[in-house]
């Protein structure tokens, strides 16, 4: 993996710390359940299940069009906006089944944060970027948010860059810059589990290094869940890998076993490069 | 023919083709003021522009046009305050809320609205809108600024519904999905980020309404009443300075005071609509400045 000398640890704030206090004694945070979505006719994910551990990284792999945007967008319920999707199945997190009809989304996206692919900052200052969320979630308090803005950007390992021009447009920075504070906007507002989709595809190889550092730093604290199209990634930070195939998760288990000796044909296939 | 000659030959008709809309601008520019500018002969630029009595064919004739700014401001800023509300809001459902195929139904009526010829509206306007608001306020005559603000209002509606639209709808996705991502609600999406992201647009929108709502001259003729004489209500009849142009052109002889006057207004107006596209120009240069370029 590249070694890039200048990134600062992340500096610990006690009061983030106890998210890892509402994990149950199998140290498991989400327990997924026969997840099953379609769009219209078409059926993406089948029978998906399997549980994600507490502070580690799960990867999830898979060539292109096997369901693995479309699973991570069902940890946060980003598939609701979609009118043609149907989700069936459960997911359960902090023992509530985050499919339950009375579990507002909004709640849920407190608790599982976001990354995407490309990097979207809103089109407002780099302070606004994470005092948007925080707002929301009611903190008024002007120095408050400008505590948990700062904290969660030093967390994101941007601090040094940005701390001179926190009231710049976030389109001033760099595509890697703008992608970390997009990590700290879903740090500042606090949640157990943090979804990426994909958030290095995007970004040059040494923006990609900072990142993979970004996330083994943040698994102490989050549960981190990656999507990813590159194999050597997934080896390289993951603890969990699973192993999408046409919706259907061929095989789930550790990184090191799953990439040194896969129980699955399909997998071996896979990740020997015969297809995909 | 050698094919450097051609690509050249192609180039100066495009060229033209270009400069033509440039070459109507000069004339028309060329026509306003060398017809306008001598009224300023017969009375001095500050009683033509804050006198207050339009008495063009008396023996001593006066020609103040305050109260046709006036008339005209006051119409159009009515017609903003009916069109911006709800033609934002209405863009914002068409936009962001509604269905597809509801979304598919109401742009084209929506856009519908802005083909229907402007005398049709003063004849609405002088059937159904000037009675109720006669009614309603209990008024000597229906015909008055209030009624021609709304009969604007509603002309106004598709073009300000249909550029917010074209704007909300051009603000990437990705913005939104952020914005659920961080736990916003759609009504916090909407008012906190698609918005403001939009504000150039729907600022740009406005002016541009705005600028219509001024230039407007047949509904206006019709409904608004046509006195010209300032009066601060919104409830009596005004007179707007296109539809004082248009009524009056007939009449005059070529090259008289009143000829003269008339130009002058419409110098005056041209000037304003130029002010609006400026401001729009400017409005939208400055929020694009803000956003994309670095710092």
């Amino acid at each position: 993996m590249v070694k890039v000398a200048n990134i600062n640890p992340p500096k610990i704030i006690p009061a983030l710390l106890d998210t890892t206090s509402k994990c149950d004694k199998n140290n498991t945070r989400l327990k997924i359940e026969k997840l099953n979505v379609s769009f219209g006719k078409n059926h993406v994910l089948k029978d998906v299940t399997f549980n994600i551990k507490c502070n580690s990284i799960t990867a999830i792999i898979g060539p292109s069009g096997c369901g693995k945007s479309t699973f991570i967008r069902c940890l946060n319920r980003m598939n609701d906006i979609i009118p043609s999707a149907r989700i069936t199945g459960k997911i359960i997190l902090d023992d509530i089944n985050i499919y339950d009809p009375n579990y507002e989304p909004y709640e849920l996206r407190k608790k599982v944060g976001m990354v995407f692919q490309k990097p979207n900052p809103f089109p407002k200052s780099i302070i606004e970027n994470l005092a948007f969320g925080l707002r929301l979630h009611g903190i008024k308090n002007k120095r408050e948010i400008e505590k948990r803005v700062v904290s969660a950007i030093k967390s994101a390992a941007l601090w040094d860059e940005v701390k001179n021009r926190l009231h710049d447009s976030a389109f001033s920075l760099s595509g890697g810059q703008q992608q970390r504070l997009c990590i700290a906007r879903a740090l500042a507002i606090e949640p157990e589990v943090i979804l990426f989709d994909e958030p290095c595809s995007a970004l040059d190889p040494i923006s990609t290094a900072k990142i993979e550092d970004l996330m083994i730093n943040l698994k102490q604290r989050y549960t981190i869940i990656i999507v990813t199209h590159n194999l050597q990634q997934a080896a390289r930070i993951s603890d969990y890998t699973g192993f999408l195939y046409l919706g259907k998760l061929v095989e789930f288990g550790e990184t090191t076993k799953l990439f040194t000796a896969p129980k699955e044909k399909l997998t071996e296939n896979y990740i020997t490069g015969r297809f995909g | 023919m050698s094919r450097k000659l051609k690509e050249l030959i192609i180039k100066s008709i495009l060229l033209f083709c270009a400069l033509s809309s440039l070459l109507f601008l000069g004339g028309i520019v060329i026509v306003l003021f060398t017809q306008g500018l001598p009224i300023l002969k017969y009375v001095g630029i500050g009683e033509f522009l804050f006198g207050t009595h339009w008495y063009p064919t008396h023996e001593y004739a006066e020609f103040g046009i305050l109260p046709m700014i006036y008339g005209s401001l006051i119409i159009t800023l009515g017609a903003l305050i009916f069109a911006a509300p709800l033609g934002i809001l209405s863009a914002l459902y068409i936009a962001e809320v509604a269905p597809f195929w509801l979304k598919e139904i109401m742009k084209p009526i929506v856009e519908l609205l802005a083909c229907i010829p402007s005398v049709i509206y003063g004849l609405f306007g002088v059937l159904l809108i000037a009675p109720i608001v006669q009614k309603l306020f209990n008024l000597p005559i229906g015909l008055t600024a209030f009624s021609a603000a709304i009969i604007l209002g509603i002309m106004v509606l598709p073009t300000v519904t249909s550029i917010v639209e074209d704007a909300l709808s051009s603000i990437p996705k990705e913005y939104k999905e952020a914005a659920f991502a961080v736990g916003a609600t759609k009504w916090e999406t909407m008012t906190k980020i698609t918005l403001p992201a939009a504000a150039s647009g729907i600022s740009t929108a406005l002016i541009l309404g705005i600028g219509r709502a001024i230039g407007e001259t047949m509904a206006i003729l019709m409904v608004a009443g046509g006195s010209a004489r300032i009066v601060f209500s919104f409830l009596k009849p005004v007179r707007a300075m296109t539809s004082t142009i248009a009524s009056e052109m007939a009449e005059t002889v070529m090259g008289s005071e009143h000829y003269y006057a008339l130009f002058g207004i419409a110098i005056v107006l041209f000037i304003m609509t130029l002010c609006f596209n400026f401001i729009a120009d400017r409005i939208s240069y400055q929020f694009h400045k803000k956003f994309t370029a670095t710092r």
